[in-house]
């Protein structure tokens, strides 16, 4: 808890970001590399999907990236209303614009995979509806941020719209057994285990892993930037209120 | 293009898809954080770290 309090100094925590980013980064390079050579050249094709298969390695890490940062960000929610860590904002700020990315990427490899497999690029059936959902909300949060000027009223509206909006994140995960969907029930995070070959579960993982990492490192580069742009913020403030005694005070 | 079966046009549309979202996304971060780290410079090197007094 003592250290999760000493995070809340943005100068501490610029500098043990700065530490741990090469950590996060290096083998989010590393996985991927092995994962994206596992898919390419040793997983084998599906026997019903064929090659198409390849498209689910991205898609599902994707899914699972969009659906983690929306939780990521309804936490910080509850740290800017409730706790009032003063990271919370930053983070969540930080973490729009990453999971909306993470969902696009859900939505367009789906619909790249969806036409051979479907015969459609689009159905509106409860899983796919449910994300595009989630995709809105993203941006329904990017947006609000943007319009209200005051930083903190902005920080709390959008921590309140993005309460609103986690009730989604369960509606996505049991959207495919609460409702008869055309997409596929889960074939990992399931009760009685992954019902996915080795040979496509390994792959699917570690490249699953490696996306988490280069998300996370992006999670905290732009914390950092965030912090830097309230700081200049600050300082330029500063500056303009110091210029103005200047002049008022009649100096060159 | 032909180990990649009939729909290989989809298979490399969602990767270059992908691969041109994160490459943004990326980039993008990496050129604000640097933005705001330079900006930040030039404020402190004008005096602007102290609310109360005038240049450092």
């Amino acid at each position: 808890m003592a250290s999760f309090i000493d995070l809340a100094n943005p100068t501490r925590f610029m500098r043990l970001s700065s530490t741990l980013l090469p950590w996060l980064a290096a083998p989010a390079a590393l996985l991927l590399s092995i994962g994206f050579y596992l898919i390419w050249f040793v997983a084998p094709a599906d026997y019903q999907q064929g090659e198409t298969i390849k498209i689910m390695y991205i898609h599902v890490p994707a899914a699972w990236l969009a659906l983690m940062f929306y939780s990521m960000m309804t936490l910080s929610a509850l740290g800017v209303l409730v706790w009032r860590h003063p990271l919370a904002d930053v983070a969540q700020q930080a973490a729009a614009p990453i999971g909306a990315c993470f969902a696009l990427i859900c939505l367009l490899t789906g619909s790249f995979w969806g036409k051979p497999m479907w015969g459609t690029y689009w159905v509106w059936d409860a899983r796919l509806t449910s994300m595009l959902v989630l995709f809105l909300l993203y941006l329904g949060v990017i947006a609000l941020r943007r319009a209200l000027d005051e930083p903190s009223r902005a920080g709390r509206a959008v921590a309140i719209l993005t309460l609103v909006g986690c009730v989604n994140i369960p509606i996505i995960k049991f959207s495919v057994d609460w409702w008869s969907t055309l997409h596929q029930p889960a074939s990992v995070l399931r009760l009685d285990g992954p019902t996915i070959h080795a040979s496509m579960l390994w792959p699917l993982l570690i490249t699953a892993i490696g996306f988490t990492l280069l998300a996370l490192s992006l999670h905290l580069a732009a914390m950092q930037a965030e912090i830097l742009r309230r700081r200049v913020r600050t300082l330029t403030i500063f500056e303009a209120e110091r210029l103005d005694r200047l002049s008022l005070q009649g100096a060159p | 293009m032909a180990m990649l079966g009939p729909h290989a046009g989809f298979i490399l549309a969602a990767y270059l898809a992908t691969a041109a979202i994160l490459t943004g996304l990326t980039l993008a971060i990496l050129i604000d954080r640097r933005a705001q780290r330079r900006a930040l410079a030039a404020l402190e090197e004008r005096g602007a770290g102290r609310r109360g007094g005038g240049a450092a």
